[in-house]
């Protein structure tokens, strides 16, 4: 064989490849997809959302009390979280563009982004179930508000910075203090990409797990006080799997097809809005 | 009041206005540093008995005994680093693949159906790939692979203890297969976007010379993005050390060392997720609590090292990490 033949068989036997490592994570993305609907599907009923989380034994019962508890902690830490990152995203976008403590606030933000839920999870156990003395719906919030944060910070600023400058000195020329130019021009420029942060955040925490198992921890009965342990699909779907319970474990896949699902749209609407945005978002 | 006075008021009213806005926005950017330095102290309080009481032995010993009180986490850090190191082997080739097919081959009717497809993957939530691998993975390496790899590598040589063992279709393995898909997603997104920073030029030049597609990509465009590269790769390894739920299902939460990838052990975050509620002593918290120290500086590191690497390029590269 001659060195031409040989540098095109590499050539071919290196782009099939490349092209075997997508078919292997479509793949896996598939078989997921297939298993949760496979198995999911099989126990879905009116009960699921009618009737609270079974006791060991019982061939009934639902999710409702877990897709409550998921809803309500989801909103809560959206609700904590959400107005904090996009005051700090607008500091970092418009205030202390290039300031050193930016730069500073923009790593740590980074940092946090990436940073194991499980360690948000001990924090808030440290800083809010111990002083209270017990498992509570509201620390499983804060703990998902941490978590959702950084992801609402980020985007935040990233949209601020798509507004372009131009309108921005506009509204300074007539006058206007940088609140106002804020409030009246950018963030209504940037509005849906900063809803898209949020949807993206909501995707974020609604399936955390780790953060939940020693803050809001699980509750098997209906509950709606704050105060209390609350129920939530991830948990529930994390003690229900390892079960041993016929019922408890079609429970934990049919939760998780719901959750999956839920997520899987929510991200796809996101990125609708965002390519519908312009092209080439980001800043430079 | 004079026209004049009105319009003053006016302005103070707006002065005021920005000073309270400026100051709530700082005040919510600050918070950020807070957290994380909330989060270094918190972790430090609550794990200061178990550091003062077993010191430098914690990391160093290979104990975890709740009936004697006795903890050291050495199986728990060497639990993740394997499980850790597996998932780079297995998902380093395949997000490259990936990368390669996005940017590079894939003709571009197919580029974004396909590249969402693969974020997707990433916004499935971990304890999702936990009961997948339990119940879909675990058994089909229990029953197929497994087997295999302990008749066919297990005899080799010096190597062979890494694939001697019961197929138990739970273990380093198993977690290792799971955390891989897991950061296939983020590793392959960042590579892919730090590709589309090489300019056309350079790869036109290579064209030009005669490269084949894989010379170009293998001698222009990784060179040019080495750094970007690094960069995705840590960011994946510091998701996979601190990967929680999806370990938690698959790794068999035994606390000790084994030499063979077959076997069950346990990883620092597995650990906190599975003993922490049923934690008796006050010790024990504490230990749990000083493992989740030890996950913090070794994650903290691996992040902290990645976004250094990554800073310099377009920001979009990460938005999706």
């Amino acid at each position: 064989m001659n060195r031409r033949a040989i540098r095109k068989f590499v050539n071919l036997l290196a782009l099939g490849l490349s092209g075997l490592a997508t078919a292997i994570g479509l793949v896996f993305l598939g078989a997921i997809l297939w298993t949760l609907v496979k198995d999911g599907v099989a126990g879905l009923s009116t009960a699921v959302f009618t009737q609270s989380t079974p006791p060991p034994g019982s061939t009934s019962g639902g999710l409702l009390n877990a897709i409550y508890g998921s809803a309500v902690m989801t909103v809560l830490g959206i609700l904590i979280g959400g107005p904090i990152g996009m005051l700090a995203g607008t500091y970092l976008a418009e205030y202390g563009r290039k300031s050193a403590l930016s730069s500073v606030i923009r790593f740590i933000n980074d940092v946090l982004l990436s940073a194991p839920s499980i360690i948000i999870g001990l924090f808030v156990y440290e800083l809010v179930v111990v002083p209270m003395g017990n498992f509570s719906a509201i620390s499983g919030a804060i703990a998902l508000a941490i978590i959702a944060m950084p992801v609402i910070v980020r985007t935040t600023e990233d949209m601020l910075n798509l507004v372009p400058q131009g309108m921005k000195d506009a509204s300074t020329a007539m006058g206007a203090y940088p609140w106002r130019t804020i409030t009246s021009i950018a963030y209504p420029a940037a509005r849906s990409g900063m809803v898209t942060g949020l949807l993206l955040a909501v995707a974020r925490i609604s399936g955390e797990t780790a953060p939940l198992l020693f803050t809001a921890l699980n509750n098997q009965f209906w509950s709606t006080s704050l105060k209390a342990p609350m129920a939530n699909l991830p948990v529930v779907i994390f003690q229900f799997a390892l079960s041993p319970y016929d019922n408890w474990q079609q429970l934990a896949w049919t939760g998780a097809l719901l959750i999956t699902f839920t997520i899987l749209i929510l991200s796809i609407i996101a990125r609708v809005v965002v390519s519908r945005l312009s092209p080439g978002t980001g800043r430079k | 009041m004079s026209s004049a006075e009105a319009f003053a008021r006016q302005l103070e009213g707006q002065r005021l206005r920005e000073r309270v806005f400026r100051g709530s926005t700082l005040a919510a950017a600050i918070l950020v540093l807070v957290l994380l330095g909330g989060v270094v102290v918190s972790l430090l309080h609550g794990a200061w008995p178990a550091f003062a009481r077993f010191r430098l032995a914690f990391i160093t010993q290979d104990v975890w005994n709740p009936v004697t009180d006795h903890y050291g986490a050495l199986s728990a850090i060497y639990g993740t680093v394997v499980t850790s190191a597996l998932a780079m082997i297995f998902a380093l080739p395949v997000s490259f693949g990936i990368a390669v097919f996005l940017t590079e081959l894939a003709p571009s009717w197919l580029k974004r159906p396909v590249g969402v497809a693969i974020e997707l993957l990433a916004a499935i939530p971990s304890i999702i790939f936990g009961i997948w691998g339990l119940f879909v993975l675990a058994p089909l390496l229990q029953e197929s692979a497994e087997p295999w790899i302990d008749a066919h590598l297990g005899p080799l040589p010096f190597v062979g203890a890494l694939f001697q063992g019961a197929p138990y279709g739970i273990g380093f393995l198993t977690a290792g297969i799971v955390l891989a898909i897991m950061i296939v997603p983020f590793i392959s997104a960042v590579m892919r976007d730090v590709f589309e920073t090489v300019p056309d030029v350079l790869k036109e030049s290579g064209y030009g010379l005669g490269a084949t597609t894989w010379e170009v990509i293998w001698k222009v465009v990784v060179p040019y993005s080495r750094t970007g590269m690094i960069g995705g790769i840590m960011l994946g390894l510091g998701r996979a050390l601190g990967e929680t739920m999806a370990v938690t299902f698959v790794i068999g939460n035994a606390h000790h060392i084994s030499a063979s990838l077959l076997a069950p052990g346990t990883t620092i975050s597995a650990a906190i997720a599975n003993e922490f509620t049923e934690a008796t002593t006050p010790l024990y918290t504490s230990s749990l609590i000083a493992l989740g120290v030890l996950l913090f500086v070794i994650t903290f590191t691996v992040i902290a090292a990645a976004r250094l690497l990554l800073l310099r390029l377009d920001r979009r590269a990460l938005a999706s990490a």
